[in-house]
This record gives structure tokens, C-alpha cells and sequence, in this order.
């Protein structure tokens, strides 16, 4: 684990499909399920939308982790968006993996409507698991000016 | 021109602000340029609150709204309404979750939750500034349907929307309606006679003026989108004009070719020309050109020589029709699993092996005093047979056949009292009404359920009785015994021509092969493809009582859309730069709804790119996900207003 600095905080995006994880993330809340304040959610019409880029873009951001939910296999609203999500989801990592990221930035998770209390679960794992990982620096466009090496 | 952007951030009444700190959610906001006033309120969603904003937009010419407040999809309606109050398009307001997503899920964190609702707000912001102002596309609805099949479904279907007014083509390729009902003997539970039911169902079609029925013919092509279908049918010659036909049966005394009848599954023989079934609608002979001895060159013409009313003309050919419709109903029903892919059960190799449809029409004609065959007097039904059968690819339960075979022992029972009937079950599914009853009467008849599978069938080549060996998991003893007749109650299986419709209108298949719907609970008739909708088997097995009710459903759906005269297509849809695209065709091919077709264009010279059907298209943006090239985005959700999202992180 490296060094911290004093005070962070994780920093996650996430992008939720609006049918199944997004849905899901309101009943959370509607359910009073608590989890960690990190994550930003951006709603897309479908897992399936999630350009690969956008991970990318994230992380060069510098986003710390980034989590990507759709429906359960099965329950696409459109049909078959989320097995595409699935596929370039497990590519990208591959590459994020190839290119220096560390596993556990990214994750990728089913989670429907009616299960709130699942997202708290994820939103929860997920920023632990980045918490654990530290400050992303990878691909974050401006390292090179914060004086560290890559 | 630079947007102007109103932000109002709410209170929900304690709901956000006993956790968020909104006015500092406010004041962090402000020095955006193009934000030209940021306000909190006590209830945004409000009259006061709308009218604040309704008064705004009007006084500072605001062209872009972003409320803060609770979910979009629990208010985000009310808000696109108040916009077009305003005159504005409903799709230059954003919102931002910071209720369900922030303040209920952080309590008593007020310092990040505040920090995040600011962050969210910012997102909200940064999307709406590169918003543009969609409008929902209106295309014109009018009221013709189309029919596929015209089984107990497309019937059911056809004389409801006929009698609601609507125009009715229904197509069906065999040359009489009435599908695979029309040739049970009776229906489980209450023992209906099945023709009695259904001829009467089956002579309103044509009378109903509103439904043009089409027999004998089969769809050719389906294209085009809700509203606009253009279906092109061919119409297979029956050389007998139904019209002057009078079913003298002079004709089929003269044919000097016998094949066997489909109508009792092989049990019996027609001749070439024939009636279709005794309850045919329409009600005449037809003539099947492929057993006839000849037409091109006339080899016989015997039929038409002794024709009193000259109803017989072989100078016709097949042609093909066209039309427009606006919405589909497909019912292209079932067809009973072969039993020869169940090769341990012997059927069409061993003689008293017969499957459920054979029984149906062997107990059709003994009812009315014609028995074709001799059963004997020990009967076994082996059930799931090309159901729950991994080895043969159907996982799924097809629902009907502990109640049809239920029905067929208390039939044959009733018939030849005395008589030992077994029925070999892996479970007996009672589940509709009446029907756990029926099961205790049968039992109460002599009807004997043994719990098992059977694991095979062997002939016995001098006496043709048959040795059955199977367990019974109830007691636990291996049953070997000697039976003279073997009814397998064979499964439901997609029926073979619904494959070709599915592929012409882009519609979806489940595991199991049949038609899936739109959702499985609450848009069980509706399919992905606006406009189009199942009935009956296609989508899966299902009694008769279902099937009429999922056909009348099915009718009410598409009502539901005809009847309002419009279809308004949402403007959240996938957009193509000419320019980028290198027409690799990726996106046409992950396109879940056949929206996106690769067109080679002369204003394009000649390069083949993607177009989008704008009423097809649902706006997934899987196509964007996919192109290679960034050339398909989605209007609304574009990938820079993403990335702007994403930097104000």
C-alpha cells in the first residue's frame, strides 16, 4: 500500500445504467442504506453506453476508481447492453492491467432495481478497495507537471 | 450565443438540507459565467416553486434549467412539464440526485455530502450547457394491424380489434384457420368439445367486416417501423374458389390420390383435393398442387370435370400482395416436439407408439362412434417427453401436458370402462383453475399417476406390445411392465416458421427459443420492437385460457397506440457524423432493434455509411459504445457532454 496523504479521499465515478443500477442506487437511498460519500454517479440509458474511454478519461482526471453497474444478465431493458458492457469491459481491463493500473480501480457489477441494499454493498466494497490502492496517479494528465515520474 | 443557465437547489422540506449544507451548495456554485442565478427553495417541485421558475425564465431569458434536488425518476417528469409550460424543450432541464443518492444515503456526513451535492450540481450544469433543445418526433398512427397465424390466438386477436373498428389482415399459411386447437378432441378441465368452442370462433372471422382473412398464405417480407410496416404476403393458389365451393365432396370421390391427412396427423388419408377439416374456415375444398398427379402439364383433371358449379380452375398461380400496416401482432404458435429425437421411446418405429396429438384425434374419432385404432386394454402416457430434458435441449416445463394427458386418460377411461391407465409423471403440475380438481377426479376415476420417468420403451417384434421400464421414485421400485399401447406427452416447441418472422422484424429470442416479451411481468405482450407484440405460444407454452387472454391483451396494446392516432418517438436517439464513419457496419451489427442500416448514399459518393431510423432506435447508445471510429453518439447523452461530466471531478 503506499503513502497517503493526509486527509484524502477516494475519489469514484460511477456509471450506472438507469433502468437496473441506477434505480437501485435511489432505492438505496429511499431505503436509508448508507455507504461512503465518494462516489459521483453518472446515469446512462444503459451499461451497454459506456464508452471505454470514458474509464480512460476518468482516470486521467483524476478519478481514483471507477465503477461501472448494469442489469443482471438476463434484464437488459434493451435486450443484450449489458452482455456488450461485460465484453469490453473485461478487454478494457486487460489493457488498464497492461498499461500500469492497478487491479481494483476499476470494477463492473450487476445490480437490479429492487436491490438497494446490493448498490450500498458495492458502493461500499468498491470505495474500500480504492481506498486501499491510494491516490491513482497512473494516467493523470497532470503528473507530469506535479514533478513524479511515471 | 453563450447558454443562460438558471440553478435551483432544493430543500426538500428537511429531506436534503438536514444533511447537505444548501446554501453553501449555492454559494459554491456561483462565478460561472454562464450561470446567470443560482437559488435554493424550500419544495422546488411545488406550485411556488414552478412558478419561480416558470417567472425566471421568462425575466432572465434562462435557456438551460438545473434543479438539485431529488431523483430524475421520481420527479424529473414534472419538471420536463414545467418546461414546456415555459415554452422550452423538456430536454434543456437536468437534474442532479442530491436526495436518494446524497443526503439519504450520508446522514450526519454534512461536510462530504455537501461536497458531493456540489460536485453533482456541477456535473448537472456542465451537461445542460451543451444540451440542445430536442423535440419528441410525432409520426401519424392508423388503425390497420397485421396477423400472424391464425390460431385460437390470432383469432381471438383478429375479432377483437376487428370489433373495435380496427383493420384486420390476418395471414395464415395453412389454407384453414383454427391452428393446433382445431384438432384437440376435447379441453382440459371441463371437457369442452374443441370444435364446438372454436368453430363458432372461427366462422365470425370472415364474417367480421373489419378482417380481411388470408389463407394459404405466407409473409414474404416485413419492413419499415410503427406506422409504416409494408408487409409483402405470397398467396399460394388452393385452384378451388371458396366462394362457389359447396363441399359436395364429388370431387375428392373421383381423385385418384390418397396421402395421409394432417388433419389426423397421419391417422387417416385424404385425397389431393380435400377438405381441409371438417370445421374449415374459409369452408371449401382446396386443391394441394404438390400430392396432385400433375397441373403443368394437366395430368388428370378428373376434379374439375365433375365439378357441378365449376368452382375448380388450375390456371392460377402463386402471387404475391402488399400492404400497409401499422402495427403487427405475431401468433405464430407451436409445434409439438418430435418424438423421434426421443429415440428410447420408439415412436414412429414402433406401431402403438403414438404422441398426445395422435391420442387427440384417435379419441376425435371414437367419440363419434369412427374408431380408427384398438388401443388394448393397458395404456401408459409417458410425460415430459421433450420437456424438462436437457438431453434434448428443452430445459423448460410446457405447461399443458399433465392436464392434456390428465384429460386424454379421463377420456379414453370414459370411453372403455375398465381399462388400466397409467400416466408416468416426473411432477404433476395442477397449477390453473380447476385443475388440481380435475387431477383428484381422474385419480377417483382409476387413472393411475405413478411418479417416475420412464427410461425406455421396447417392442416386443411377434405381439407389439410394449415392455416399459421406468422407477417409481415414490416407493422406490423398478416397475417393468408389459403395455399395449404407449401415449408420450410430448412438449411445445417454437413453431418452425416463427424464426423467419422474428429475424424480419428484429425480434428477440429467450433461452428456450420462443419469442421473448418486452418484460416478463409488466409488458408481457409487447416486444422491444414498438408496434409489434406476441400472442398466444410464440411466447412460450401456455393453455388455452392464457392464450386467449395474452391474445386479447396483446389487442388492447396495440389499440392503446392506434387509437391515440400518433406515436410520439423520443429525441434521445443515436445520431451518425456522416463524415467519421468508415461504414465498418459495428453498429449496425450490436443494434438490438435492426435501427441502424448501412446505406450506400450518391450525396455520400457512394460511401456506404450507417443511418439511423429515427422511430427504431431507443437510444441505448450501445452503437456509440461500439464504433470504432466516434462516429455514432446519442443526442442528448453525447460523449463530450459526458467527458464534461467527468472533468468537473
Amino acid at each position: 500500500m503506499q503513502e497517503q496523504p493526509e486527509n484524502w479521499e477516494p475519489r469514484i465515478i460511477a456509471f450506472l445504467c438507469s433502468w437496473c443500477s441506477y434505480a437501485g442506487a435511489d432505492l438505496a437511498g429511499v431505503s436509508r442504506c448508507q455507504y461512503p460519500p465518494n462516489i459521483r454517479v453518472i446515469k446512462l440509458p444503459c451499461s451497454g453506453r459506456a464508452n471505454p474511454f470514458y474509464i480512460i478519461k476518468s482516470l486521467q482526471q483524476g478519478c481514483d476508481g471507477v465503477l461501472i453497474s448494469g442489469c443482471h444478465p438476463g434484464e437488459c431493458h434493451y435486450s443484450s447492453g449489458n452482455y456488450y458492457a461485460r465484453r469490453r469491459f473485461a478487454i478494457m481491463k486487460r489493457l488498464l492491467e497492461y498499461i500500469g493500473v492497478e487491479e481494483g480501480r476499476v470494477h463492473f457489477s450487476w445490480v437490479s432495481a429492487s436491490e438497494g441494499e446490493k448498490f450500498a454493498k458495492v458502493v461500499s466494497e468498491v470505495t474500500e478497495a480504492v481506498r486501499k490502492l491510494g491516490p491513482a496517479r497512473r494516467l493523470v494528465k497532470n503528473e507530469f507537471e506535479s514533478g513524479a515520474t511515471i | 450565443m453563450a447558454p443562460r443557465i438558471g440553478v435551483y437547489v432544493c430543500h426538500c422540506g428537511g429531506n436534503i438540507s438536514e444533511v447537505v449544507d444548501v446554501k453553501k451548495v449555492t454559494e459554491s456554485l456561483g462565478g460561472q459565467g454562464d450561470v446567470v442565478l443560482i437559488k435554493d427553495h424550500e419544495h422546488v417541485c411545488s406550485e411556488v416553486g414552478q412558478k419561480l421558475i416558470l417567472n425566471d425564465i421568462k425575466e432572465n431569458r434562462l435557456d438551460r434549467v438545473v434543479i438539485s434536488a431529488c431523483s430524475p425518476q421520481f420527479q424529473g417528469g414534472t419538471f420536463m412539464k414545467t418546461m414546456e409550460q415555459a415554452g422550452l424543450s423538456p430536454y434543456v432541464m437536468e437534474m442532479a440526485n442530491i436526495r436518494e443518492q446524497c443526503s439519504w444515503a450520508h446522514h450526519g456526513q454534512t461536510e462530504q455530502a455537501t461536497s458531493k451535492a456540489v460536485d453533482l450540481t456541477k456535473m448537472a450544469i456542465a451537461k445542460a450547457r451543451l444540451d440542445e433543445p430536442l423535440e419528441k418526433k410525432v409520426l401519424p398512427l392508423g388503425k390497420r394491424v397485421l396477423i400472424i397465424g391464425g390460431g385460437i390466438a390470432g383469432i381471438q386477436a383478429s375479432l377483437d380489434l376487428g370489433d373495435a373498428g380496427f383493420e384486420v389482415y390476418l395471414v395464415e399459411k395453412e389454407p384453414t384457420i383454427g391452428g393446433k386447437m382445431a384438432q384437440l378432441s376435447k379441453t382440459f378441465p371441463t371437457e369442452d368439445c374443441a370444435a364446438c368452442i372454436l368453430s363458432p370462433k372461427m366462422a365470425d372471422v370472415p364474417n367480421n367486416p373489419n378482417v380481411r382473412l388470408m389463407t394459404s398464405t405466407e409473409v414474404k417480407d416485413i419492413s419499415g417501423y410503427i406506422g409504416n410496416y409494408e408487409v409483402t404476403v405470397t398467396r399460394k393458389p388452393t385452384y378451388v374458389d371458396p366462394d362457389k365451393c359447396t363441399c359436395c365432396d364429388k370431387c375428392a370421390e373421383v381423385c385418384p390420390v390418397t396421402v395421409p391427412n394432417e388433419y389426423d396427423e397421419g391417422l387417416t388419408t385424404r385425397k389431393a383435393i380435400y377438405l381441409p377439416s371438417p370445421i374449415a374456415v374459409p369452408n371449401s375444398y382446396v386443391l394441394d398442387d404438390k400430392s396432385c398427379l400433375g397441373l403443368f402439364p394437366l395430368a388428370c383433371s378428373k376434379c374439375k370435370e365433375v365439378c357441378e358449379v365449376d368452382a375448380i380452375n388450375y390456371d392460377v398461380y402463386p402471387r404475391e400482395e402488399k400492404f400497409t400496416v401499422d402495427t403487427i401482432i405475431v401468433a405464430t404458435g407451436f409445434d409439438i416436439f418430435d418424438a423421434r429425437e426421443k429415440a428410447v421411446f420408439g415412436w414412429g418405429k414402433y406401431e402403438n407408439v403414438y404422441n398426445a396429438l395422435e391420442m387427440e384425434r384417435l379419441l376425435a374419432h371414437s367419440g363419434e362412434g369412427k374408431p380408427l385404432k384398438d388401443l388394448g386394454n393397458k395404456v401408459a402416457f409417458i410425460q415430459c417427453v421433450g420437456s424438462r430434458d436437457e438431453q434434448v435441449g428443452c430445459e423448460y416445463c410446457s405447461r399443458v401436458c399433465c392436464m392434456y394427458a390428465t384429460k386424454l386418460a379421463c377420456l379414453f377411461n370414459r370411453e372403455h370402462p375398465g381399462k388400466e391407465i397409467y400416466i408416468f409423471y416426473t411432477d404433476l403440475r395442477a397449477y390453473g383453475k380447476g385443475f388440481e380438481e380435475y387431477y383428484k377426479r381422474a385419480q377417483s376415476e382409476g387413472i393411475k399417476f405413478i411418479r417416475g420417468r420412464v427410461a425406455e420403451v421396447v417392442e416386443d417384434s411377434e405381439t407389439k406390445k410394449l415392455m416399459l421400464r421406468a422407477e417409481d421414485t415414490l416407493t422406490r421400485k423398478i416397475i417393468e411392465s408389459e403395455f399395449d399401447s404407449v401415449i408420450l406427452s410430448v412438449g411445445l416447441r417454437p413453431n418452425a416458421g416463427t424464426q423467419k418472422i422474428a429475424s424480419m422484424l428484429g425480434l428477440s429470442r429467450s433461452q428456450d427459443g420462443f419469442l421473448k416479451e418486452a418484460h416478463l411481468k409488466f409488458r408481457p405482450v409487447d416486444t422491444l420492437i414498438e408496434g409489434v407484440f406476441l400472442a398466444g405460444t410464440v411466447q412460450g407454452p401456455k393453455d388455452i385460457p392464457d392464450t386467449v387472454a395474452q391474445a386479447s391483451a396483446a389487442s388492447s396494446r396495440a389499440i392503446r397506440l392506434m387509437n391515440k392516432g400518433e406515436f410520439e418517438a423520443e429525441p434521445i436517439i443515436a445520431e451518425v457524423s456522416k463524415e467519421m464513419c468508415v461504414g465498418c457496419g459495428v453498429c449496425a451489427e450490436v443494434c438490438a432493434y435492426g435501427a441502424i442500416e448501412m446505406v450506400s448514399s450518391a450525396d455520400n459518393e457512394g460511401v456506404r455509411t450507417a443511418v439511423v431510423n429515427e422511430f427504431l432506435c431507443k437510444g441505448c447508445g450501445n452503437c456509440a459504445a461500439a464504433c470504432r471510429s466516434g462516429a455514432v453518439d446519442v443526442n442528448g447523452m453525447s460523449d463530450h457532454q459526458i467527458s464534461k461530466m467527468i472533468e468537473v471531478m
